[in-house]
């Protein structure tokens, strides 16, 4: 008995949760592996090897005529504009969302820790609007916006403004709830307005993370205004399209490595604005 | 009057009806330009009494009455304009890690400023001068534009205190200001914050954990125990007995009770461990 207590007492109280949490992951994971069907050995038969192989032999080498490169930096261009075009309105969109739903500059909070009827009102009902906008896949609101405005890059802006809008508006929100609150919480407390104790109080130590974040989504406007080419909406997906359409290699190859130069450009901006902020 | 509490009890939001209160049945009354010491021990309810006053903690019974109007009483707006008239300096200095100096010294003005005020000095702070003067009553002038990140405790204490300086409030309550400084440093800081409360017949309260130095600056001393007051005196009637009976701990009691319910507690939080 005595040994029993002993042991007991020395046992880590945590130990037989955190084994019970992974067989409860595995129990769960089992199941999705069979639903989607996943057999990673199928890559790796001859078969699949030799596909392999000949799709990936048509990318070399990469096209290079001046006619085409020109025609890939005009495609650039627009899908950098479409990008951008994008997140700016997705950020204006995206700042009144969030200092909407921040839970930190709820001055009715002070004293009761309990928040007005109405602000918890308004609060959920905005988030549920960040849902839906951000629910919808771009490429959705895409076509949609194809079928309103005609195709173009037009259609990619507004799909990228919304979806983006919904995403803006909820990390942002969840960046200045998860910093420290205690310097807002003490300006509020001194009598200042909502804002500008959110500007004094957290924005310094948010700033460097929200722009980070920002950056990254710039990143995936990019990305995500190739698939939105792809139904029509111009840049680089659409003449992705075409170029994989007419089985060119070389020039899908091409149009890759701009990717990779745009992703690196967005990951050096990040960096550097971090280094400022930080 | 500037204060007065009737009967007021304070419970913290995560409490439930069964804990006791952190305040409980508190009568006082505070004057303008009252220079008063809080002792107590730790836990005794020092920093939810200056809350209370400075409207950021309800009380759940009782009368407060805050410059004459009951805030709790008041709309949400009006509450929140009383706050502008108190300063509340918490005991851990509210200054974001990447903020420069004089933006977070300067924040003691928001409550006065407009939004689009506050914008502007974020590009280029004004009244860089009012900071300036601020600071060089603590000694950190040659601070002003470092960032909160790159000063030491005391430095970043004092900071603080600036803004407490640049505040246009009527009462200053401060919550153990003195913690990061060293002796000579705590006079200094004390003298300069009771000599601002001086020159605008403000109230100061300050939470001190310096008996000697409560006893030797302040005219009126609180001693607050278990959320009650225990003793409410000026200067000359306070007795070292009634110091040392505001202190004395549940152990020093000495009784055998004392011994067997910490013996008690550990033998539950054992058995607590062996329910996992």
């Amino acid at each position: 008995m005595s040994f029993a207590s002993i042991n007991t007492v020395t046992t880590d109280p945590a130990w037989r949760k955190r084994v019970t949490y992974f067989v409860i992951a595995i129990a769960l994971l089992w199941p999705m592996l069979i639903a989607t069907e996943f057999k990673p050995w199928d890559l790796i038969d001859a078969q699949s090897l030799r596909a392999t192989v000949r799709f990936l032999a048509a990318f070399f080498p990469p096209a290079h005529s001046l006619e085409f490169l020109q025609l890939v930096a005009h495609a650039t261009w627009e899908t950098i504009a479409m990008a951008t075009a994008g997140m700016s309105l997705a950020l204006i969109a995206a700042i009144p969302f969030t200092l909407l739903v921040t839970e930190q500059i709820s001055i009715s909070r002070i004293g009761t820790g309990r928040m007005h009827l109405a602000a918890t009102v308004i609060r959920q009902s905005v988030r549920w609007l960040l849902v839906l906008l951000r629910s919808v896949p771009e490429l959705v609101w895409a076509l949609l916006f194809v079928r309103i405005v005609g195709l173009g890059p037009t259609a990619g802006v507004f799909a990228i403004a919304l979806t983006y809008c919904g995403m803006l508006g909820k990390v942002y929100a969840e960046i200045l709830e998860s910093t420290d609150a205690h310097a807002t919480k003490t300006l509020l407390e001194n009598g200042s307005s909502r804002l500008s104790a959110l500007l004094y109080g957290t924005l310094p130590d948010a700033a460097s993370e929200l722009v980070s974040y920002t950056v990254y989504r710039w990143e995936c406007a990019i990305r995500g205004s190739v698939v939105m080419g792809f139904v029509g909406a111009g840049g680089l997906g659409q003449r992705m399209d075409e170029s994989m359409k007419m089985l060119a290699g070389g020039e899908v190859s091409t149009m890759l490595l701009v990717f990779v130069l745009l992703v690196g450009c967005a990951d050096g901006v990040s960096k550097l604005f971090r280094k400022h902020l930080g | 009057m500037c204060f007065a509490l009737h009967g007021v009890s304070v419970r913290h939001n995560s409490s439930t009806k069964a804990d006791t209160p952190a305040l409980s049945d508190l009568h006082l009354s505070i004057s303008a330009g009252e220079q008063i010491a809080l002792i107590g021990p730790s836990g005794a309810g020092k920093t939810t009494l200056l809350h209370t006053l400075a409207c950021a903690h309800a009380p759940v019974t009782g009368r407060f009455t805050s410059f004459g109007l009951e805030p709790w009483r008041l709309s949400s707006q009006q509450r929140h304009a009383l706050r502008s008239r108190v300063f509340l300096a918490p005991q851990t200095p509210p200054l974001p890690a990447r903020q420069r100096v004089v933006t977070a010294v300067l924040a003691g003005r928001l409550p006065q400023w407009s939004l689009w005020q506050a914008m502007r000095s974020l590009i280029k702070p004004f009244d860089t001068q009012a900071a300036y003067d601020a600071l060089a009553r603590f000694n950190l002038q040659d601070k002003l534009y470092a960032r909160v990140d790159r000063l030491s405790g005391g430095e970043r204490q004092r900071c603080g205190m600036a803004r407490l300086l640049i505040s246009q409030a009527e009462a200053f309550l401060v919550d153990e200001p003195l913690s990061a400084l060293d002796p000579t440093l705590a006079i200094q800081t004390l003298k300069t914050l009771q000599l601002e409360a001086k020159t605008r017949n403000a109230v100061l309260i300050c939470s001190l954990h310096q008996v000697e130095l409560a006893r030797a600056h302040f005219p009126r001393i609180i001693g607050l125990r278990d959320g009650r007051i225990v003793f409410d005196a000026s200067r000359e009637n306070l007795s070292d007995a009634m110091i040392e009976a505001l202190y004395r701990n549940v152990s020093a009691q000495s009784s055998p009770d004392a011994n067997t319910t910490l013996e008690d507690s550990l033998f539950s939080s054992i058995t607590d461990t062996r329910c996992f």
